[in-house]
């Protein structure tokens, strides 16, 4: 279980997250929704550990552990994972070396070629990370590693930004297997936080609760569909009545 | 060839009245500290015979001695004395160059013709001093698919090598060469003074790997260059990661038929108290002329000049120098100076040098996947310092990754 308390984040001297509360129950998979700059980055950089993000106030606990000081490593290690937006290039490190890096089952002498080819990145092993790769390409390179890491605690940036429309089903295939979809909710143990924008995701992914983050702040928690629906009709700017107004309600 | 050059008389006025003549760049050198006597060595018929810590430190620079089966030849002089020279491929010439001289005639007209014996006080001194060197042919048409390797060992304190190279590679040609410098002296002083010119003929190519690994008293002044015909490719890699107290090299290409093509790539790891003067020069002097110049500079405490030039002198060259520098820890300095001359229109010249720190975005990147700070952080070295290199052993690989680890945990 992840268990956010009264979060606070600061970014460079300036508060961007002001007391976000939630809670993920292992097997659920939550939906973070939110215009440009309301800090939903943040919250997902804050959870992995990024010594960037300066928490001021509140705990992380995951699994019952206290992680909000520990390393991004650390987290890693411990089981959260996490797909960026724009991840950097690194010269001279390989697809590969990455994956392999990433990988929790070493035993397993074709995973990597597997994974590869699932992701259909078999010709970009052997690339620098990152350096020339699509908005699409580095989309699945970042569920390759992922699935090579295996982790219990999935944290997905906007994963269809910047894909096309033949590449969203696989990426949301890739989603599906990272989230266990098909198992049961009782044996399902991983939990997933995403930030979309379109909501394409709610077509792969048992999503148990949505979110609307405004301003640095979470209202509106329920059904992520009816969530998005509400979005869609009234906009962001009618959710923010509602949330910066009062209380986080519940839609 | 005027006679006038080809006299050896000539040869050694030139030399002698450079004797004092101190080169444009790094720091002097006072050659007489150090000594031109050493004793001669017996001739090793089986280089596997050697004892295991000259072999071992061999290996180290490149040469597998114990299982030759990758190579198509082998050259080893120890100090003053060539003490092995063979070949398994017929079309393949490897031998000292004291007997080459013998045995052609014609091989005064490559003797000092790249590199001018008045350069400076190093190039007279190997003129006055020889000890000998190596000669490597390859004969027209001929193509090898393994390397020959060549060693150039030192033994005796205080010794100055100097040692005169000759590569010459026929039309159509294709050699690769993997030479290892290096010795078994400790701590002590020891120079090596080397002198290399190639001849890259129409068609031709070669692929030289040159492995430097010294003392922290070394000083290294080694004068290389390299004519290359019509369509002939010269190929050079040049690794040095291990301690050297001073070395200033400067190799030129001159790329004098159409479509030649010379690429320099330089791997450099500058320790504290090791001083480094590492460059490369390329004259495109014909029509479609082409180089690329790549250097991957870490100092962890030493002080790196990376020079670069190219030049531009016909239509339709194309150049590219690229410079990249790793300052790890509080010390050190990198110092780049890329250089690009265009004589004229037509020409497509450029150039990139960067240094600066490892990102703190790539380390906290790969951290995420669940790496700790340091196996990120040489996780990067290592991928800054990856530049494919033809013909290294296995072991010498292991030996790179463990001279990249080392230089992490200078800084960490």
């Amino acid at each position: 279980m992840l268990e956010i308390k009264d979060l606070v984040v600061a970014v460079e001297g300036k508060e961007i997250l002001h007391g976000i509360n939630m809670t993920i129950r292992a097997g659920e998979t939550h939906v973070l929704f939110g215009p440009n700059g309301s800090g939903k980055t943040t919250l997902l950089m804050t959870i992995m550990g990024f010594p960037k993000y300066q928490v001021k106030a509140g705990t992380i606990f995951l699994r019952g552990v206290d992680i909000t000081r520990m390393p991004v490593d650390e987290r890693a290690r411990m089981g959260i994972g996490m797909s960026f937006q724009r991840p950097p290039v690194v010269r001279g490190v390989k697809t590969r070396d990455m994956v392999l890096a990433s990988m929790k089952d070493k035993s397993n002498p074709d995973l990597l070629t597997s994974l590869a080819s699932r992701t259909d990145l078999l010709d970009f092993l052997d690339r620098d990370i990152n350096y020339g790769f699509s908005g699409g390409e580095i989309k699945r390179s970042e569920l390759m590693q992922l699935l090579a890491q295996r982790p219990d605690l999935v944290l997905l940036d906007e994963p269809e930004s910047g894909v096309d429309l033949e590449n969203i089903v696989l990426i949301g295939r890739l989603i599906n297997e990272l989230l266990e979809k098909e198992s049961t909710m009782r044996t399902r143990s991983s939990m997933g936080l995403i930030i979309t924008h379109t909501g394409f995701i709610l077509d792969y992914v048992n999503a148990r609760n949505g979110y609307i983050m405004l301003d640095g702040k979470i209202g509106c928690m329920g059904d992520p569909h009816e969530i998005l629906k509400e979005i869609k009709e009234k906009g962001y700017e009618e959710c923010a009545k509602c949330i910066l107004g009062s209380t986080p309600n519940v839609c | 060839m005027s006679a006038d050059i080809n006299s050896s008389e000539s040869r050694k006025d030139k030399a002698k009245a450079a004797a004092d003549k101190k080169a444009i760049m790094g720091e002097d050198i006072d050659l007489t500290k150090f000594t031109r006597a050493a004793e001669d060595h017996p001739y090793q018929k089986d280089p596997s015979q050697l004892a295991s810590a000259t072999k071992s430190k061999m290996l180290e620079a490149g040469l597998m001695l114990d299982d030759p089966s990758q190579r198509v030849g082998t050259f080893i002089q120890m100090d003053n004395t060539p003490i092995h020279s063979s070949v398994k491929e017929e079309g393949v010439e490897v031998m000292p160059v004291s007997q080459a001289m013998k045995t052609y005639d014609w091989l005064s007209d490559y003797y000092w013709k790249a590199v001018a014996v008045d350069t400076d006080k190093y190039t007279a001194s190997v003129e006055m001093g020889q000890n000998d060197g190596y000669f490597i042919r390859t004969l027209p048409g001929v193509k090898t698919d393994f390397p020959v390797q060549a060693c150039l060992y030192l033994s005796k304190a205080k010794f100055a090598q100097n040692v005169h190279n000759i590569i010459i590679a026929e039309e159509n040609s294709e050699l690769h060469i993997i030479t290892g410098c290096t010795t078994s002296l400790g701590n002590e002083p020891g120079m090596h003074l080397g002198v290399s010119e190639f001849y890259i003929k129409k068609g031709a190519k070669v692929t030289f790997t040159m492995i430097h690994s010294w003392n922290p008293e070394f000083v290294v002044r080694p004068r290389t260059a390299a004519i290359i015909d019509e369509d002939g490719l010269f190929l050079s890699n040049y690794v040095l990661m291990k301690p050297v107290n001073s070395i200033q090299m400067n190799p030129i290409a001159r790329c004098n038929g159409k479509n030649a093509t010379a690429r320099f790539n330089s791997i450099l790891v500058a320790r504290p108290g090791s001083s480094m003067d590492v460059g490369s020069r390329v004259f495109l002097n014909a029509r479609g002329a082409r180089t690329e110049i790549i250097t991957r500079a870490i100092t962890t405490g030493g002080n790196i000049v990376s020079r670069g030039y190219i030049e531009g002198n016909e239509p339709e060259v194309k150049g590219h120098l690229e410079c990249r520098g790793l300052i790890l820890g509080s010390k050190g300095s990198i110092h780049a100076i890329p250089e690009l001359k265009g004589n004229l229109a037509g020409i497509d010249l450029y150039h990139e040098a960067a240094i600066g720190k490892i990102a703190e975005e790539e380390v906290e990147y790969l951290m995420a996947r669940g790496l700790a700070r340091e196996e990120a952080t040489a996780t990067i070295v290592r991928g800054f310092l990856r530049v494919d290199i033809d013909g290294l052993p296995p072991m010498l690989n292991t030996e790179l990754q463990n001279a990249v680890k080392t230089s992490e945990n200078d800084f960490m």
